[in-house]
């Protein structure tokens, strides 16, 4: 009466205790496959120049099949950390002010509205810097930073506005969403009571942040700014858009530069030969190094809250 | 006297910062408001049936449109979804089903990472698996680009509405004496479906608005173009060649361009929203 | 009479924790049997136990012996989803399909398990033993969610007979309801008995007297004491029974 286990239907069990882990190993495998397309494409130039010369090598020539990556390198630091420097303070502010002083109502509405800013494709970020952010720069902000400011290396030079400033506001604004949205998340995850306690201490809501809810939040805003570093080293259109795309190093904010992504978006197409293909792959294998381990550390960062 | 001095710092320092958080809101919300208004007037005035249908027009001529790079999109998404929706909404059930062990946990976290590798990366992988292997820049080439890069946010995303069901729905049809892998797909995923869809049309409308991995895949097209072997034009790469470009015109038609994309991705937001309140999770 | 479920030596865990020791019981066919005992005693270990629904749990196993009929359901070379069509299931909460209609959730046991039955007469025929035909009928096609608590509690009832089992298993099925939709259960429960056996936890004592016929008392997993109702909650023989059934703790 009781059927024994060979019962045909279970022919459907096994085949789904395959097919699902293969799935996921089929996960698994794009990880491998990204990393071995770029290695492969990057052999001939690694095996020509090493990867020692690709990597802080100052000058970059096709014709001569001469690649050093350093001004890119540079550059990519740059906007990344200028975009960091501006985006953090804004999204934690954003992030306090979503989770622990907002209405309802208002919370839901910016909430969407920065949903709506994640949404919007790099490019027309990049049309509205080079159209908007680059001539606003070079008649207002640049010039008067250089008046106040131009004390220091970073803000001297002729004001173009297509450089690493602009790149940077760019960036600045692109990896926003993301990092507010983390650190609302970290925020969540606070007890209520902790804040609650310092409250009920006496404490203003403003002393209830800076002695009770930023410290327990410290590690997974750190996390988050980890994260959006990550998105900003890698983030090609709007920066290409904006940079000036010079292969050359300089102090000056104001002067063009160029990135990682910006050159392989730039030259891919029309790389000649397999050298040239190669350095631009080896820059795309080491950009994916770099933002695999920045947001491997990320995620241990935002997740160890948990463990505190 | 001296504390109640004290306690007026105090409140002065409270509302200075709560101002300053306030500033941040508006600093964050100000790009978007002028993006959003001028796509919107500026793209607006170049909008019309023609420059939704026709092919472009060459320098100097006037008139043209962008019906190829719109068609190429919708193209390039599809062979995305076709590619990428079975292997990204796959793992996640995998991780939300079966995801408990070590396994699990290496498939989820390597999906962490990757949903955070810059797309021009993808697009060289796709260069080197198809482009470098045809010898030809192709459509094929681009949605496989796309593809990729939807799978890690598409399996997490996945996971987590499959992880909405509740647990006692899974167990009634189980106590009916379904076999498990039947519950699955007939109760669990039938449940979750309106979720799935909604993580899926999301990643769609990301798909459509990248533009960095399409540069050297599937390129451009002035032509129109339904073949995978071959260039397709695209709304992005459009957009980025006539924004870069000194032709006031082609400037115009980048804004223009810019409204199209904003208001396709949006209404694929927009549509995944709507899936998202009928569903039954 | 006929021993419906044998249950000898029975032990599970949760994990490392013990939920059941050495529990042995006898169900006697078309008998409602009431499970009684204080919260975490392992009442509703023990009825999953009985249709193997214990083993779903992460990290729970359990070991002895349940005979159905003479067979043991624990047996190796069978397969759990067989069993459980002839042990069917109430649960606490009432977990209808949310995407399904009323009239799919009823027959979703046999669809699911591709059965070919005569549909239309099975729908009529459960609701109608759920008392719910009245009230659906004509809506069918409708959303189940759409159906208020007790309702839906019927309707998984419903669906748990449409597949015909021979003992229902139901797990403090009335404990989320209103005194109405209670009342409306322990009926139904009194009419079912003389087709099904039934085996029901619960934590109200006066229904357990109001409907079952015998009862077995569980606390901290040992099983304590059993008997016929009326026996156990008017001369218990333990000690610990009386202070229970009393009101003394618990």
């Amino acid at each position: 009466m009781l059927l024994p286990q060979t019962d045909r239907r279970h022919i459907g069990d096994r085949v789904f205790g395959i097919v699902l882990p293969v799935l996921g190993c089929a996960l698994l495998a794009v990880a491998l496959i990204i990393f071995f397309a770029c290695a492969k494409l990057a052999l001939p130039a690694i095996e020509k120049l090493g990867v020692l010369r690709l990597l802080t090598g100052s000058d970059w020539n096709p014709v001569e099949e001469s690649f050093g990556a350093l001004p890119f390198i540079y550059g990519t630091l740059v906007t990344s950390l200028v975009g960091i420097v501006l985006a953090l303070p804004i999204s934690v502010g954003l992030a306090l002010f979503l989770t622990e002083m907002a209405p309802r109502q208002v919370r839901v509405v910016v909430a969407m509205l920065v949903q709506i800013l994640a949404g919007i494709p790099s490019v027309v970020y990049g049309l509205w810097g080079l159209m908007v952010l680059v001539p606003l720069l070079r008649s207002t902000v640049e010039p008067a930073l250089g008046r106040w400011l131009g004390f220091l290396p970073l803000f001297r030079g002729p004001p173009i506005g297509l450089g690493y400033l602009a790149a940077g506001i760019i960036l600045a604004i692109m990896i926003l969403p993301t990092i507010a949205s983390v650190t609302v998340e970290v925020l969540r995850t606070m007890p209520q009571a902790l804040r609650e306690g310092a409250l009920a201490l006496g404490a203003t809501p403003w002393e209830a942040i800076r002695l009770v809810v930023l410290p327990y939040a410290r590690r997974g805003i750190f996390g988050a700014a980890i994260l959006g570093l990550g998105r900003a080293l890698g983030e090609t259109m709007a920066v290409t858009m904006v940079i000036g795309n010079q292969p050359e190093i300089h102090a000056s904010l104001f002067s063009p530069g160029y990135t990682l992504p910006s050159v392989i978006a730039n030259e891919f197409a029309e790389a000649t030969g397999a050298v040239h293909t190669g350095a631009l792959a080896a820059l795309a294998l080491a950009l994916f190094l770099v933002s695999l381990t920045l947001s491997g550390a990320a995620r241990v960062l935002i997740r160890s809250r948990r463990l505190r | 006297m001296k504390m109640r001095v004290h306690s007026a710092v105090r409140r002065v320092v409270n509302w200075g910062m709560t101002g300053l958080c306030l500033t941040a809101v508006l600093m964050a919300l100000m790009p978007l408001g002028s993006i959003l208004w001028l796509v919107v007037s500026k793209g607006a005035r170049s909008l019309s049936i023609s420059f939704l249908t026709e092919l472009p027009a060459a320098v100097g001529e006037s008139g043209g449109g962008v019906g190829n790079a719109i068609v190429g999109t919708l193209y390039l998404v599809v062979l995305a979804g076709l590619l990428g929706l079975p292997l990204g909404v796959g793992a996640g059930v995998y991780l939300a089903e079966r995801g408990a062990g070590r396994l699990g946990s290496a498939v989820r976290f390597t999906a962490e990472v990757l949903g955070s590798v810059p797309s021009i990366v993808v697009g060289v992988v796709a260069y080197g698996l198809v482009v470098a292997t045809m010898h030809r820049f192709s459509a094929l080439a681009g949605g496989l680009a796309l593809g990729i890069l939807m799978v890690p946010t598409l399996a997490r995303a996945t996971e987590e509405m499959v992880r909405l069901v509740p647990h006692t729905l899974r167990e009634a049809s189980l106590a009916l004496g379904v076999p498990a892998w039947r519950t699955t797909l007939s109760i669990v995923l039938r449940t979750a479906w309106g979720g799935i869809l909604n993580v899926a049309l999301l990643g769609i409308a990301r798909a459509a608005g990248e533009t960095a991995p399409l540069l050297f895949t599937s390129l451009n097209n002035q032509y129109w173009n339904f073949r995978p072997d071959q260039p397709t034009a695209s709304l992005t790469v459009q957009i980025f060649n006539y924004a870069i470009s000194p032709y006031e015109d082609w400037q115009r038609k980048a804004w223009g361009s810019a409204l199209v994309l904003l208001l396709l991705v949006g209404l694929l937001s927009l549509l995944a929203h709507f899936t998202r309140r009928r569903s039954a999770i | 009479m006929t021993a419906k479920l044998q249950v000898s030596s029975l032990n599970a865990w949760f994990s490392t924790t013990q939920a059941l020791k050495n529990i042995n019981v006898e169900v006697a066919a078309n008998r409602v049997l009431a499970i009684i005992g204080p919260s975490g005693c392992g009442k509703s270990t023990f009825v999953r136990c009985l249709n193997r629904m214990h083993e779903l749990l992460p990290g729970a196993r359990s070991e002895g012996r349940v005979l159905l009929d003479g067979e043991d359901v624990y047996s190796k070379a069978l397969d759990p989803s067989t069993l459980r069509r002839r042990v069917g299931m109430v649960f606490q909460r009432a977990n209808v399909f949310p995407t399904l209609s009323i009239r799919d959730n009823v027959l979703s046991g046999l669809k699911l398990n591709r059965v070919k039955k005569n549909y239309q007469e099975v729908l009529e025929r459960t609701l109608r033993q759920t008392a719910l035909w009245d009230e659906v009928k004509d809506r069918l096609s409708s959303d189940a969610t759409q159906l208020s608590g007790g309702q839906q509690q019927r309707l998984c009832i419903a669906r748990a007979l449409a597949v015909e089992p021979e003992v229902l298993l139901m797990d403090e099925p009335a404990s989320a309801l209103d005194p109405i939709a209670t009342a409306k259960i322990e009926e139904l429960i009194d009419e079912l008995k003389s087709r099904y056996t039934i085996v029901i936890v619960t934590h109200n004592m006066q229904q357990a007297i109001r409907i079952s016929d015998f009862t077995a008392f569980f606390c901290m997993g040992e099983l304590i004491e059993q008997g016929a109702t009326k026996q156990l909650f008017t001369k218990p023989e333990k000690q610990q029974t009386e202070d229970y059934v009393t009101g003394k703790f618990g």
